[in-house]
């Protein structure tokens, strides 16, 4: 982890920095289950494991489940989250519940396992204004549409903390795609002039809906993007959620100590559609996704919890069924929700609401 | 009390917001060490330190985007975009992220923010400097509009502006910083958000203006008056919300006016206006309300600036338009 001097290249009287050593993912299971890095093993005790694997099984059932929902016409905008599982599931286990979370739009697992119920989630997706009213104590801001948004209201959010001298650190979620907005480089700059305790996540799944990393950018990596902003970068194998979450725990220790942001990339890969209008046979092969479900996060720490005897298909299973009854009651009780009226957006708009927009509710009473 | 004019008054203000409220904290580029490219905040470092009164990198939606994460957290940010024609490259966090908050969370998460940027003609600067672009905030809900036009308002404005917990787009005219002075309370006051002001009594014709309009419409009614014909002249101060029913009292007494606005004619603010007195006013009315403003061109390059933009003038033509009707 951390940075290499850079090769310099020397024409005539001219020194160009080119490329920068090359990093190898962080790693610390095989796709097989094995340790293959001790070192880097996080501190969890059986306990804690059980409950990584419950979230992540939980996660893709509720994924399968949410899709599904979807075509019923229960569910609204939805974006798949299966196979980032390892991503967003471990970095969320690794923080504290007072850490904050700024997430792009798929980034709901996230801010479910931080506290916002799930029923919330579904009126997000379903398009209620209830699903944002994120509750009192859950530090999380709503999903954001705007990719990179989110990305400077975390560095307020850190700038927040840091003056309130609060030992917070916030954490903020995009994709490959995301790392070529401008908002990102401003995002990763402010962070690094000001020391802020920022951690920088980007799931790099390989492509932007459908445009492919080598289309996104000419960068070594996005980790190495962090060499521009003066900034901690790092690389981790996103399909690992014992790397995934050392990762973040030491980003976020660093961050909590004073010493700064860091950038995060975690190598994943979305097995289903950006959203439910894609069609990845457009450009995507089948043998590239077979590829990487050999790296399954779930079937990867599922093999290394069985090995410790702490987890059977059984467990699985019931965890499945669990889950699903869980999207059931909580599907209702999303449709179930008071309905919205004009007025009540009209109040929503500012602290007092002004004459003008007093006014205008009378098109609705 | 003191004399002070307009930029010294808006830094007097964020002086005693500094003082009075540890929530408040303020920055931007060149704000900080110096003060600002116009010294609107200079000073205000050295007495409040850093932590409150800060430089930041040269990056406006970072800066917008940035108060809006501090906005969260229970801080009152006031950001300076350093000349209004950069508000582009902060639109989005300005016009959407600040402008939804609230309305985004259902209340959970509010915007107590003040983007602050000099803008307004007449002074030959840059392109992009000078851009009159409160229209797009007009059109653009959940973010309230102010343009002062004096010292005093200025200050009062800003006052209220840093307190309110919406966010507000509070454009200060560059010509006005330092065109005169006046007489100014020291220590806070405020002036209220959404209230006009006649500042020219008059019978004949109602001159709605804001911001550097406001003074050029004041210099017409006085040669108006030489003719014979008493102008009214109300300064807006707040676009939105606007103070519909200030202007309609004022046509009521007149049946005339016209808005002089240094933005280009279509679709702005004074659009917005004749619309609302058309709603409210129509039956008071002998002539059609005029919009006295430039055309619709791109911001004249500095050469022809001053030609563009209604001079007094021009906005007596307009008025006798509307008089002979």
């Amino acid at each position: 982890m951390g940075k290499t001097a850079p090769q310099v290249v020397h024409t005539s009287d001219l020194k160009y920095i080119v490329r920068s050593a090359d990093v190898e993912p962080l790693r610390v299971l095989s796709p097989d289950g094995e340790v293959i890095n001790p070192d880097k093993m996080p501190e969890l005790t059986d306990e804690q494991l059980k409950e990584i694997m419950y979230r992540m099984v939980f996660t893709r059932t509720w994924d399968e489940r949410a899709i599904n929902l979807g075509r019923q016409g229960r569910l609204g905008f939805y974006a798949p989250v299966s196979g980032q599982e390892g991503t967003m599931v471990g970095s969320e286990y690794a923080l504290n519940k007072e850490d904050f979370i700024c997430p792009g739009y798929r980034d709901m697992p996230q801010i479910v396992w931080h506290g916002l119920p799930l029923y919330q989630a579904f009126l997000y997706s379903r398009g209620h204004q209830h699903g944002g009213q994120i509750p009192e104590g859950v530090n999380v801001l709503m999903p954001q549409i705007i990719i990179g948004a989110q990305i400077l209201h975390a560095v307020g959010i850190g700038m927040a903390f840091k003056l309130k001298k609060e030992k917070r650190v916030v954490i903020t979620y995009t994709g490959d795609g995301g790392s070529s907005e401008g908002d990102f480089y401003e995002g990763l700059n402010f962070a690094g002039v000001y020391k802020l305790p920022v951690i920088f996540f980007v799931q790099n799944n390989g492509y932007a809906i459908t445009t492919p990393f080598y289309k996104q950018t000419a960068a070594q990596s996005i980790a190495h993007k962090a060499l521009a902003a003066g900034i901690r970068g790092v690389q981790v194998d996103g399909m690992d959620v014992l790397a995934v979450i050392a990762a973040v725990r030491e980003a976020a220790e660093i961050a909590r100590s004073g010493g700064g942001p860091t950038l995060i990339e975690g190598l994943t890969y979305r097995y289903r559609p950006h959203s439910m209008a894609d069609d990845p046979t457009k450009y995507r092969t089948k043998e590239e996704e077979s590829e990487w479900s050999q790296k399954d996060p779930i079937v990867r720490f599922g093999k290394f919890l069985a090995k410790k005897g702490l987890w059977t298909d059984e467990d699985t299973a019931r965890v499945r069924e669990e889950a699903k009854a869980a999207v059931n009651e909580h599907i209702k009780k999303a449709e179930n929700t008071e309905k919205m009226t004009v007025p009540g957006l009209i109040d929503s708009m500012f602290e007092h609401t002004p004459p003008h927009l007093e006014e205008q509710k009378a098109d609705f009473q | 009390m003191a004399q002070m004019n307009m930029k010294e008054a808006i830094r007097d203000a964020m002086r005693v917001e500094l003082q009075r409220d540890p929530s408040v904290i303020i920055f931007g580029e060149d704000v900080g060490r110096v003060g600002g490219v116009f010294r609107a905040t200079e000073g205000l470092q050295q007495e409040f330190g850093e932590e409150r009164v800060f430089d930041t990198p040269l990056a406006e939606s970072a800066i917008a985007g940035m108060a809006v994460g501090l906005g969260t957290q229970g801080f009152r940010p006031v950001a300076e975009i350093q000349f209004v024609g950069f508000i582009f490259e902060a639109m989005d966090q300005m016009f959407v992220q600040a402008a939804r908050m609230r309305y985004r969370s259902g209340g959970r998460y509010h915007a107590p923010i003040v983007f602050r940027t000099p803008f307004g003609g007449g002074g030959r600067a840059a392109e992009l400097h000078t851009d009159a672009l409160e229209g797009l905030a007009v059109q653009t809900p959940g973010i309230k509009v102010v343009v002062p036009s004096t010292p005093y308002d200025a200050k009062g404005l800003l006052i209220s502006a840093i307190r309110d917990n919406d966010p507000v787009f509070f454009l200060e005219h560059l010509n006005l910083y330092h065109a005169y002075r006046e007489e100014v309370p020291e220590g806070e006051y405020t002036v209220p958000i959404g209230k006009a002001k006649v500042v020219r009594e008059g019978k004949d014709v109602t001159i709605i203006a804001y911001g550097m309009m406001v003074h050029t419409a004041l210099k017409a009614a006085q040669e108006l008056e030489k003719s014979g014909v008493s102008a009214e002249v109300i300064d807006v101060r707040t676009l939105v919300p606007l103070d519909i029913d200030t202007i309609v009292a004022s046509i009521q007494k007149t049946n005339r006016a016209i808005v002089v606005q240094e933005a280009q004619k279509s679709a702005g603010a004074a659009a917005e206006i004749i619309a609302q007195i058309n709603e409210k006013a129509i039956l008071h009315l002998e002539a059609p309300v005029l919009r006295c403003a430039p055309p619709d061109t791109v911001y004249p390059f500095a050469q022809i600036e001053d030609i563009w933009l209604p001079d007094p003038d021009r906005v007596i033509k307009y008025v006798r338009k509307v008089l002979e009707f």
